[in-house]
């Protein structure tokens, strides 16, 4: 077997033995219903979720948002980094702003956005995208570091645009970083719109779990988390595999 | 001495397949014995083993078959005590000065510190880095920043001194100085060198003998010997001798070599 | 760095600060006072804040819980990137692995975490713990992998025992990368502490701003989220220092 292969089966073991784990816990009342239901009983409560369509007007809600929040934070995020990029002096000045970036709880604005932008989609979208521009433009900096000055040297030769040579030689010589940025800015985007439905509670799957706290409703609370994991994990299985694919291709920088 | 300081026997070295490449056989079979404080060069076209061979010799890497014996012992899984390695890459540690650099080795192996002044003092004047002690790698050119890496090889006092293509990131000039620094080196410690270099010239400068190796799966096709005084330098490079060796191994080499090109 | 460069920078930092006090201001007379407080506003309420010991009493409570989560999150992504970054094999396997829990919105584990640490200062730290443990452990794991082979082997030319790699040879060479992760592990820790006690406590500074947010009081809002920032950019500030002093 590949090395690879065994690792994905290795990963795929160190999950189940997790899963199990914690199944065994829950059944044996170590941990009580009141705390959390078994793992099967979660995915169990997910299919009848998904099968009545119960939520799928929240669901499409939440995901609508979620794309909208990681297309702006990324193409945002870039075109900032590419930005401060060419402004040495203003990326002197900023660059120890980023990381404290981190501890501003975002979503605090929420409300301000609300009488911004109105109760609905765009308060959730924008401060979603806050949450993850910043990873975006840190890892834009990086990537455009990276690009060896010969590159640009090339492009000057060839007489490539300023443009062009930041869309034909820049931009995918920097692909690795930016990969990067992109799977940051695509986790901050879920948590920051999924936060923002949770506290704001109008509508999408935030405010579904919200609700079921509430209520005591432990079954549909734990399915709609499992349902977010599984779509989160999916999509870093996506993004992983294609970050391989490149790596492969092109060869670690 | 008769018993030779390190030989191989029908070594062969095979990498497994991973991440959709194939499996690999890279060197072997593979016979050869190296003579206690010999000057032994290795040359071979792009891609043929050398440096999977020095690697073997180190017990950096696991033979895939035969056996690996450095001083009558065999070498497997730990690089054995007495062998000191000068890699191709700069090895230098940047976080630390030249000084620091050259003591790590000593320090880490429990040597006490009056003892690893003593001869880390000793080392950077044999190697001329007596006024860049205290510097930074950044600071310093290609060139001195191998002599750091071999300082801190020679301070451990190896027997066996294995260099794979120490120069190669070099200029021509300071390439040939450092072939001088080299012998001098070797006379001087009475260490057996093994030295890969795709530079003909060098080998043909440097070594007792020379062994020329094949396209990939690398093995040996001829071991030339030089026959040169201990007390040569760069200047041999006038003598008519020094044309004949050269034009035999590239003779040897100039088919391996298109081979290897083919391989890619 | 020599004096005048130190001066251009200082004076940058002017500029930028004036650039974005301007920036803030347009966008208050933009969105209006419901919306947005003004910059001299704001400042004003925060110094309010600072002078009052109501605040200063939360802000213990906040930092206690921080102090705890921060030691907790640091230690332990410093030994779980070090372990994953070390063994090849157990990086690969949890590098998706990590990349996933990274991205689950913590907040909604919120209510799990309740549930098992009930109200108060163990709810908090938890919460500020697994928010700062990801970035740490995630930034330390690829400092490592990315120190250069051919270090890997001197250390083994060096017959250097497993710990003896890591602590003199990869830490040293990683050190940028994995003070970087502590430098972001502090900030989410933070901002984990506070998310914990939005809805775990009824002090703390998490509750002074979720008391803001329900009375919109926009201003106490802002001049809230200012002083975290501000807060924030000064220890980062400080980090910083202490780093290129070390290294």
């Amino acid at each position: 077997m590949t090395r690879e292969a065994s690792t994905r089966w290795l990963r795929v073991a160190v999950i189940g033995a997790a899963v199990a784990a914690l199944e065994f816990l829950c059944r044996a009342g170590i941990v009580t219903r009141l705390t959390m239901i078994p793992p099967s009983e979660m995915a169990a409560a997910l299919y009848q979720i998904l099968a009545d369509g119960r939520f799928f007007a929240d669901m499409r809600f939440t995901a609508q948002n979620t794309a909208a929040a990681m297309a702006l934070s990324i193409v945002t995020g870039f075109g900032l980094g590419a930005l401060v990029h060419a402004l040495p002096r203003l990326r002197r000045v900023l660059e120890p702003l980023f990381s404290a970036y981190y501890a501003v709880p975002t979503f605090v604005l929420y409300p301000l956005m609300i009488v911004a932008f109105g109760i609905g989609a765009t308060s959730l979208i924008v401060v979603g995208a806050m949450f993850g521009v910043i990873a975006m433009v840190v890892n834009t900096l990086i990537g455009l570091d990276r690009v060896p000055a010969s590159f640009a040297k090339t492009a000057r030769v060839m007489r490539l645009g300023g443009l062009r040579t930041m869309l034909l030689v820049q931009l995918p010589a920097a692909l690795p970083s930016l990969l990067t940025g992109i799977k940051l800015a695509v986790a901050y985007s879920v948590i920051g719109v999924i936060a923002g439905e949770f506290i704001l509670a109008t509508a999408g799957v935030g405010k579904r779990i919200a609700f079921a706290y509430n209520d005591f409703d432990t079954r549909t609370m734990y399915a709609l988390l499992l349902l977010i994991i599984g779509t989160v994990m999916v999509l870093n299985a996506f993004l992983h595999h294609w970050e391989q694919r490149l790596h492969r291709r092109w060869g670690r920088a | 001495m008769d018993s030779p300081h390190a030989e191989l026997r029908g070594v062969s070295r095979i990498f497994p397949a991973r991440d959709g490449h194939q499996e690999v056989h890279a060197l072997g079979p593979v016979d050869f014995q190296l003579a206690r404080g010999e000057f032994f060069a290795v040359v071979g076209p792009s891609g043929c083993g050398k440096s999977t061979l020095l690697e073997l010799v180190a017990g950096l890497q696991p033979a895939s078959a035969g056996d690996v014996m450095f001083e009558g012992r065999a070498v497997s899984g730990q690089p054995p005590e007495g062998i000191g390695v000068v890699f191709q890459e700069d090895a230098s540690f940047p976080w630390l000065s030249v000084r620091d650099n050259v003591a790590f080795g000593l320090r880490r192996a429990g040597v006490d510190a009056a003892e690893v002044k003593r001869r880390v003092d000793d080392v950077i004047a044999f190697m001329g880095l007596g006024d860049f002690s205290h510097a930074h790698p950044a600071q310093l050119s290609g060139g001195m920043r191998q002599r750091v890496c071999i300082a801190r090889t020679l301070v451990l006092r190896p027997r066996l001194i294995l260099l794979d293509e120490p120069f190669g990131a070099l200029d021509q000039q300071t390439r040939l100085l450092m072939g001088d620094e080299l012998l001098r080196l070797w006379r001087e410690t009475g260490a057996t060198v093994l030295l890969i270099t795709h530079a003909l010239d060098e080998a043909a400068m440097l070594s007792d003998r020379v062994g020329v190796m094949s396209a990939r799966p690398g093995r040996f096709i001829d071991i030339i010997g030089t026959g040169w005084s201990r007390e040569r330098d760069s200047r041999i490079v006038a003598r008519p001798e020094f044309g004949a060796v050269t034009a035999r191994l590239w003779n040897l080499l100039r088919e391996e070599s298109i081979k290897a090109l083919g391989h890619g | 760095m020599n004096g005048a460069r130190a001066e251009s920078r200082r004076g940058d930092c002017l500029w930028l600060a004036l650039g974005l006090v301007v920036a803030w201001h347009a966008l208050f007379l933009l969105a209006g006072a419901d919306a947005l407080a003004a910059p001299a506003a704001t400042l004003r309420r925060a110094a309010q804040l600072l002078a009052s010991e109501r605040f200063w009493a939360d802000a213990t409570e906040t930092g206690k819980a921080f102090g705890l989560a921060c030691l907790l999150a640091m230690l332990g992504g410093l030994a779980l990137g070090l372990w994953l970054g070390f063994h090849r094999r157990a990086g690969e396997v949890a590098d998706p692995i990590l990349g996933s829990l990274y991205s689950i919105p913590k907040i909604t584990l919120y209510p799990v975490i309740l549930l098992i640490f009930g109200l108060g200062l163990s709810a908090k730290v938890a919460f500020g713990a697994i928010h700062g443990l990801f970035p740490v452990a995630i930034f330390t794991m690829n400092g490592i992998r990315q120190v250069p082979a051919v270090h890997l082997k001197t250390a083994r030319m060096f017959n250097l025992s497993p710990w003896a790699t890591v602590s003199t040879v990869l830490m040293p060479c990683a050190a940028a990368e994995i003070a970087a992760g502590l430098r972001i592990g502090f900030s989410t820790t933070l901002l984990g502490t506070l998310i914990g006690e939005l809805f775990a406590s009824s002090s703390g500074v998490g509750f002074i701003l979720i008391r803001a947010m329900d009375t919109h009081e926009v201003v106490d809002i802002m001049a809230l989220t200012f002083l975290l920032f501000a807060f924030a950019a000064a220890a980062n500030a400080v980090l910083h220092a202490l780093e290129r002093r070390l290294g």
